[in-house]
This record gives structure tokens, sequence and C-alpha cells, in this order.
């Protein structure tokens, strides 16, 4: 029997080729460190981040397969990549201080994070559902692990187990869907489904309609859209902080953009079943996050309903679809990983150690004690808020014109009263910062040089973003193409 | 190249708010002669505007056009006419004032200064914007200082009042954003190009149905702006809590954003639907003439009381805009600018005697005139603009406005009239109240009159109210071609609606006879 190997091409996963052996790298340096040098792992992975980021930059261009057609390098993929890394570079430097001070200093950790990037940018390039698979559980299982990072936290283990044992429930739903589509038209490969779904009739094959809804139960998981965003504010008030700012960063673009893919790629077929889904789902979630995040007063919950809602949002981008839909997800989950990483940077830097500090009501007068932080919170919260000239604001403006050329004007007027009633919270947070007096004497701030860039990267992005998009803009359309 | 005047005039504000940012805030002194030097500056700046202004073009002058964001067709793009002239102006010379009213706030000048000087960016961003994105951002970024002002140097119910006047006015505005939104695409469809330029969507012509959907959204943004009754609520709220320099600004120039939206936007954008909101909205605004007025008379608190004249005031300003001849816009423009100097005016008188006296109750003064006979005659003379005597800025307004009105529909003009009589109602009862009678409260005896600061302050305002109550000419000229260029510019668009509605239905009508002559025939067959 002859084996052929098929021809496979190295450099276009040479960011995950980089990821990988330098997360391996941290690993076993890891053993060799001593304690007190611990911090350098961390200053390590940034800069393997950066570099890696540079060279997945180069990809920009034209479109490559390789793996036979398993993966794919479009300028989709290298966008998302970009929004990973720039989400990752951010965790990591967020994270170099406060692992210390909440003694979890592991070099596991870093190369956790790193793994899990790994598997993001599986997701982003998979042309075919099992990379796409391969990808989630890479990333999923490395989450799993962050989130239960304080071993000797009650909270975190019970993050960790309720995400695994949810996450896993959720990935068998979508393999499931995986294996029906596969079924039903004998490929995974995303552009065979495609393919075949064209040819053949597609609405009236109940495994095609059945392995679809069950995909989007697994994403709709994955990027934590109700009804399946019950385990979100669990998992992020019970994870370490820098954790949660990841997890609502990077996995959820991750999920976004193989949701994308699969469904405006594989199953345009089917779009009219899908779409009504989708619809209704997007209401839901904006509608029930907004609402839910008036009730908190934990500021970590506040921001994981908050981002539900975020995720909201991001699903007219789908519906919407075409150009400029898939433009306007990419543009809008570049913004939000700046504005929302910007706000965990805030809570992070006012947090002590065990989780202290975490209500909203700890931070009043916070505009009194420590005037610069508290307009950077106010930065991020207008921005989440959508209120111009912040990068939240041309997000949103990009995502509802999507949706109402598209047609989808009741989904976009439904979407602009949601971010009124958002308003509502995040101007809370301003309300206590500015309006109310301070309750407590505020510790000295735990600010390293880290968290330091952390803020003023995450403030230039929302604010540079908001007044200057057009070259993002056209970035963004220029990596519309899916292949 | 001309010297791009509006924007060195809309951004020294910005650019002074950004100096300021790097001032300790300890040196209070420091601060307020730094703001009040820019406010001053850029009150300065802007006056060749009203010199250089040409008086016979119709056309946008000292026009400024930039691309900003070329992938969605934005550009920074602006440029004034004889409708937002005035409205500009008045801006930047309220905002002076108010930075001189606001000398003796002790608490976190800095941050106030700061916020004032960003909410006057804001605020000359909405007049002079010819792009509609440009339009909205600088309409939301407004909010945001405003917001805080009201938030952070208010009275006791001012996070109530702050979020209340926030939410109010976003959930308005958003919708406009659909509606932006959404002309934006019909445009794209109609002449392929994507752009957010005003001038250019003037001319599309936007079906009936349209229109009325659209002329609904941009409605609910400035109605609630204005505020137009029932949507008025926010208003007193905000006004009693703001600082005395935030009720100034909001009633002298916020309130205007929505008639001038009115104007600008929805008249020229959607003449069709505007013709047919005519009833509804001339109804609303004659019930806010009374309402407001009837509320005010009953007022305990000084500045609830000039806060429900206002809801009166605004009431004609709507009427006038909307009853589509040159008497009544030339009128509701001209009752912007006089409401927001006798308004602000009575603002300031107020927050004068309640920084004396940490009261604002009627009951609680009585024969201040004895103490206070300068401060009297300055009230007595704002009090009048106010109801509109002959002489005074206010009756030039009013009376264009309800000679507009009475050419267009008696009814609407006998009920509007009677805003008047009870506005001079309240307002006098108010000032028997509060300055003659007998001084019976021992606290009132200790007043002292107004000092020079104050003096500094009513002093422009009461000139500008008899120069505009004696020569209004000057003004007036200014906005004649302006206005009859938007009114032509409503009324074609409106005709070729209406032609177009009368040939359609001529159409349907020859397609059912044709339908029926064909069914006819198949039943033949």
């Amino acid at each position: 029997m002859e084996i052929v190997i098929p021809p496979f091409d190295l450099k276009s996963i040479s960011p995950i080729i980089i990821l990988t052996i330098s997360a391996m790298f941290i690993l076993v340096a890891d053993v060799f460190f001593r304690k007190k040098f611990k911090d350098s792992l961390g200053y390590l992975s940034f800069l393997i981040v950066v570099m890696t980021g540079m060279v997945a930059f180069t990809q920009m261009g034209k479109p490559v397969y390789s793996f036979s057609d398993m993966f794919v390098v479009d300028n989709f993929s290298v966008f998302f990549n970009l929004i990973f890394l720039v989400s990752t570079a951010i965790t990591i430097l967020l994270s170099v201080s406060y692992v210390k001070q909440e003694g979890i200093n592991y070099g596991e950790y870093y190369t956790l994070i790193l793994f899990a990037t790994i598997g993001m940018m599986l997701m982003a390039g998979g042309a075919d559902l099992l990379t796409i698979f391969l990808g989630l559980e890479i990333m999923s299982i490395s989450l799993y692990v962050l989130a239960g990072f304080r071993r000797d936290c009650v909270r975190s283990n019970e993050a960790s187990l309720k995400y695994f044992l949810l996450g896993a429930f959720a990935t068998g739903f979508l393999l499931y869907g995986i294996a029906m589509l596969y079924g039903a038209t004998g490929t995974t490969n995303i552009k065979g489904i495609a393919e075949f779904l064209a040819n053949n009739p597609a609405l009236s094959n109940p495994m095609i309609v059945a392995g679809t809804s069950l995909l989007i139960v697994g994403f709709g998981f994955k990027v934590a859209c109700v009804p399946f965003h019950k385990w979100t504010p669990d998992v992020y008030e019970g994870a370490p902080t820098a954790i949660t700012a990841f997890m609502s960063v990077g996995p959820k673009a991750a999920a976004f953009a193989a949701f994308l893919r699969v469904f405006l790629v594989a199953l345009p077929a089917v779009e009219q079943k899908w779409s009504i889904i989708l619809w209704v789902m997007a209401v839901l979630t904006m509608t029930v996050g907004n609402l839910v995040a008036i009730a908190q007063t934990n500021i970590k919950r506040m921001l994981a309903y908050s981002s539900i809602a975020h995720a909201g949002y991001a699903l007219m981008a789908i519906i919407a679809g075409g150009d400029f839909g898939i433009a306007s997800l990419l543009f809008y989950m570049l913004a939000y990983a700046f504005m929302n990483l910007g706000a965990f940077a805030v809570v992070i830097v006012l947090g002590r150690k065990g989780e202290e500090n975490a209500n909203i009501e700890d931070y009043n007068g916070l505009g009194y004690k420590h005037p610069l932080l508290a307009v950077t919170m106010c930065i991020f919260m207008f921005s989440l808020a959508g209120i111009p000239p912040m990068a939240g604001f041309i997000g949103k403006f990009y995502i509802f014109s999507a949706a109402i050329k598209n047609g989808f004007i009741i989904l976009a007027i439904i979407g602009v009263v949601n971010s009124v009633i958002s308003v509502y919270y995040y101007l809370r947070v301003t309300v206590v910062m500015y309006m109310k007096e301070p309750g407590r004497e505020f510790a000295p701030l735990s600010l390293s040089p880290f968290l330091i860039l952390a803020l003023i990267v995450t403030v230039w992005g929302t604010i540079h973003l908001g007044i200057f998009p057009a070259k993002i803009i056209a970035l963004a359309q220029k990596s519309t193409l899916l292949y | 190249m001309s010297l791009p005047i509006l924007t060195i005039v809309t951004f020294l504000p910005l650019a002074g708010a950004i100096w300021l940012l790097f001032i300790n805030g300890e040196k209070q002194e420091k601060i307020k002669r730094i703001a009040l030097v820019i406010a001053i500056g850029d009150f300065i700046l802007s006056l060749p505007l009203f010199f250089k202004f040409r008086l016979d073009t119709s056309e946008f002058q000292f026009v400024e056009k930039v691309s900003w964001i070329k992938e969605f067709g934005i550009s920074y793009y602006v440029g004034i006419d004889g409708i937002s002239l005035f409205l500009f102006l008045l801006t930047s010379f309220l905002t002076l004032i108010c930075i001189l009213a606001s000398w003796n706030i002790k608490d976190r000048i800095k941050e106030y200064m700061i916020a004032m000087l960003v909410l006057e960016t804001g605020m000359l961003g909405v007049f002079v914007s010819l792009d509609l994105f440009l339009f909205y951002v600088f309409w939301e970024l407004m909010l945001i200082p405003m917001y805080l002002i009201i938030g952070v140097w208010g009275g006791p119910r001012r996070i109530y009042a702050t979020i209340k006047f926030f939410i109010y006015t976003m959930a308005g505005s958003v919708l406009m954003l659909v509606a932006i939104i959404v002309i934006y695409f019909m445009n794209q469809k109609a002449t392929g190009e994507y752009t957010f330029d005003l001038l250019k969507i003037y001319n599309l012509d936007i079906p009936m149905g349209a229109q009325f959907w659209l002329f609904l959204a941009f409605f609910f943004a400035f109605a609630i702006k204005v505020p137009m009754f029932p949507f008025h609520t926010w208003l007193p709220d905000a006004h009693v809590e703001a600082p005395t320099a935030g009720s100034v600004i909001l009633a002298g120039v916020l309130l205007k954003m929505g008639t001038y939206g009115f104007v600008r936007f929805s008249l020229p954008m959607f003449p069709y639907a505007s013709h047919q909101f005519v009833p509804l909205i001339a109804w609303l605004a004659i019930a806010g003439i009374i309402y407001g007025a009837l509320v005010a008379m009953v007022q305990e608190d000084l500045k609830k009381l000039v806060a429900y004249s206002s809801v009166s005031h605004l009431g004609f300003v709507m009427l006038g805009i909307f009853v589509f001849n040159i008497q009544g816009m030339e009128g509701g423009i001209l009752q912007m600018i006089n409401h927001g100097l006798s308004t602000g005016a009575l603002f300031l008188l107020v927050g004068m005697i309640y920084e004396r006296r940490h009261t604002r109750m009627i009951a609680d003064f009585g024969g201040l005139t004895k103490k206070m006979p300068i401060f009297a005659i300055f009230f007595m003379i704002i009090t009048l603009s106010s109801i509109g005597l002959p002489g005074l800025n206010g009756f030039v307004g009013e009376f264009l406005v309800l000679v507009g009105v009475f050419k267009s529909n008696v009814v609407y003009a006998v009920l509007a009239a009677t805003g008047v009589v009870l506005s001079a109602c309240y307002m006098l009862w108010m000032f028997q109240r509060v300055m003659f009678n007998k001084l019976t409260n021992p606290e009132n005896k200790k007043l002292k009159d107004i000092d020079k600061r104050e003096w500094a302050l009513l002093l422009p305002i009461t000139i500008l109210v008899f120069w505009i109550g004696i020569y209004p000419k000057p003004l007036i000229s200014r906005m004649d071609a302006s206005v009859n260029h938007l009114l032509n510019q409503v009324d074609e668009k409106y005709k070729v609606t209406l032609n177009r509605l009368k040939i359609e239905k001529k159409e349907v009508e020859y397609a059912v006879k044709e339908e029926k002559s064909a069914e006819h025939t198949i039943e033949v067959d």
C-alpha cells in the first residue's frame, strides 16, 4: 500500500509553531528558574507574543491553504490572529504583578495562556470542522486550568469545575453537530460542505438542520449567548481577574471567528433557518445581559453580564453577514478587546490580594483620590456604553450599519435601545467614582510598570480607534473575503 | 486658503481643557483665569463671523471640509448659515458668561472648568456640523460633560437628575442614529455614493412611507431635547439640581439644539412628513405653552418656575418653525436667541440670590428692592424681556412668531397668544413676591447688592436685550437669505412629493382598472 503524505506548508502555520515551541520552552525553563526570577517568564512570553504578532502580520495577503485544505491563512484569520495576540499580550502585562500578589506565580501560567492562544489561532484558521474542533479543545482545556489557578480559593475551584463540566457538555454538542453534518454531506471540510449543500437540497434534510442547531449550541456556549450563558458570571467572578479579562476577549473572539466562518461559508444554504434562531438569540443575549447587569454589585459580575450583552451585538454582525457584517465584526472585536481589557486592568490595579475591592461601591470617590485612574475607567465605561468619540461607538455604529444595510432594522433598533439600557450601569461606575464620597481609605495602588503600559496601550487603543478608525476600517474591509 | 476660523473657535476650548489637565488642581486662581482667558479669546475669535457674514447668499459660509473616515464617506465638514450663526455666537457668549458666573465654585474647580470647556466644544460642534455623522458625534459628546456638571456640582438630588437627563437624551438620540444610518444607505442606493454629507442628502428624495418613520426617529431625539410636552419631565429635575452655570447652559444652548435640529435636519430632509406632522406638533407645542405657563405659576421654587417657563417659551419656537412661513421661522430662530439670553440671565439672577441666601423659595424673599436696588433693576429688565415687552428682545420674537402663526392658522395663534398673557402673570407675580412687598424676613436685611463681577455678567446681556428689542435688523437681515432658501427648498420638495402622490394615485386607479379588465377577459376566456 502506498502512503501518500500530503504536502504541508510550515510557513503558513509559522506563528503557531513559534508559539508552541516557546510555550514548551517556558514550561521547561520554569523548572530552572528560582522563584525570584519567575517574573522574567512573563517578560519572555510578552516578547514572544509581540514577535509572533509581527510574523503573523506579514501573512496578510493572498490566502494560502495547507494540510490538505484543513487550515487556511487568509486576511480574515490574520486579522483575528492579531486580535488574539493583542489580547494575549495585554493579558500578560496584566498578569505579571497580579500573579505575584495572588501568590500563583507559576511558570505554567504563561504556558497555558500561550497554548490557549494557539488554540484560538487554529480556530480562526480552521478550514475544516475538525481543525476548528481541535483548536477549540486546546483553547478550552488551557482555560479550564487557568480558571482554577487560584488553587486555594474555593470560588476559583468552583469556576474551574463549572466551566469544565459545562464546557465539556457544550463541546459534546458541537462534536455531535459536526458528526451529523459529516453524515449528511460526507465531508468535514468547510468548503466541501458548502459545495455539497449548494448542489443538494439542504433545508429538507433533517440531519443538516439538526447538525446546524447543534453547532449553534456549541458555539453559543463558547461566545456566551443567552440561553447558553449561565456559566459566565460564576466563572468570570471566580477566575483570577487577569484570566477573566483574557476569557472575555480572546476566546470569545476566537469562537466568533469560527462561528462566522462556519455559518457564512459552510452553511449559507440553510441561512433562512439559522438566521431566525440567531436573531432571537441576539435579542435575548443583548437584553438579558444588559438587564441583569443593572442588578450587579460586583464589578467582575457586572463586566461578565456586559460581555454577554456585547456578544449579542457581535451576533448581529453574523446575522447581517456580507462584507459589511464581517468587517464590522472584525472591527468590533478589536475595539472590544481594548476597552474590555482596559476596564479589567483598572479592576486589577484597584484589587487587593484575595480579590477584595471588587464591589462597585469600593470605587466610591475614586475620582478624588486617584483622578487619573478614574478618568481612565471613565473612558472605558463610556466606550463600552458606545458613546463617541470612543472605539466602542464606532464599533457599534459599524455593526448597526451592517444590520441596517442588510435589512435588519428592527434588530438594529433593539440593539440601540439596549445600548441605552447599558448606559445605566456603565454610568453607575462613573457616578460612584465622581459623585459619591470615598467610603474608605484607598491603599496605595499596586501599579507596576507593566500595568501602566497595559493601561496606556488600552487607553490609546480605545481613543485612537474612536477618533482615527479609518486605517483599521480599511484593513477590516480588506479582510472580509472568506476562503 | 483662508483661516479655518470655525475649527479654531470650535476646538480652542478643547485645547484649553487639555492645557488645564496639566495644571496643579491646587492653583485655583490660575485655573479660573486660564479658563476665562480661553473663553474670552474664543468669543472674540467668533465675532468676525458676525461681521464678515455675507448677506447676499443662502449658502453655507466659512466652510471647511476634510475627509475623516474615508471608508464610510464621513468627513469633517463644517460651515454656518444664517440659521446657525447666532446660535453659534450665543454659545460662545454664554459659555464666557458661565465661566465668569462660576467664580465662586471651590470644589474641584479644575475638573469643573475642563468640563465647561469640553462642553463648549461639543455645543459649538453641533451647530457647525454639516455631516450627519459628525453632528451625531458632537451631539453625544456634549452629553458627557453636562452629565458630570450636573452630577458632580449639582444639588442634593443631582445623581437622580443627571442620570435621568442622560438616559432621556440618549434614548432619543440612538433612534436618530438608526435613522441616520438608514438615510445613509438610502442615499447610497439612489446615488451610488457612500456619504454623510448633509447637503448631498438634502437632494435625496425619500419615499413617503420612509419619511414618516425617519421623521419620527428624529422627532424623538429633538423633541426630548427641546423639550416638547410631554417629553419635558427631565428638564425641571435637571435645572433644579444643576449648578447655576449648568442651568444657564442647559436653558441657553442645550434646549436650542432640539429646535435647531428640527430646522436643520427634519424640515429639509423630510418635508412631506414635516407637513403631515404639523397638527401633532402644533398641538403639542400649544399644550406645552399653556401647560408650562400654568405649572410655572404655582411653583414655589424660583428655579423650577424658570424651568417651566422654558417649556412654555420653547413651545413658541416650535410653533414658529412649523408654520412654514418666513415670519414664523425667523421669529422662531430669534426667539431661540432671546430665550437663551433672557432665561440664561434669569438663572444667573436666581443663582445670585441663592449664593447669598442659600434658598430659592419664593416665600423666603420679599422686599428685596430696598436692599438690592441695582439687582432689582436688572431683574426687572430681564423679567420684562421674558414677558415680551415692546422695546425689549422678547417682543420681536414673539410678535414675529404670532404673525407667522396667524397667517397659517388662526386657532393656533389665538391659543398661543394666551401663553403671552400667562407668562406676564407668572413672571410679574413672581417678581412682585420676591422684590416688592414688605421686607419681613430678617435674614434678607443683610443682603448686599451686586458686585463688579455680577455687573459684568448682567450688563452685556442687558445691552443685547435692548439692542435686539430696538434694532433687530442686523440679526434678521442675516437670517433672511438662509430662511428663504430653506423654506423654498422644503416647499419645492413637498410639492414634488405631492405631485408624485397624485400621479401614483392615478396609476393605481389605472392599474386597478387594467386588472379588472384583465380579469374580465380571463372570465370571458
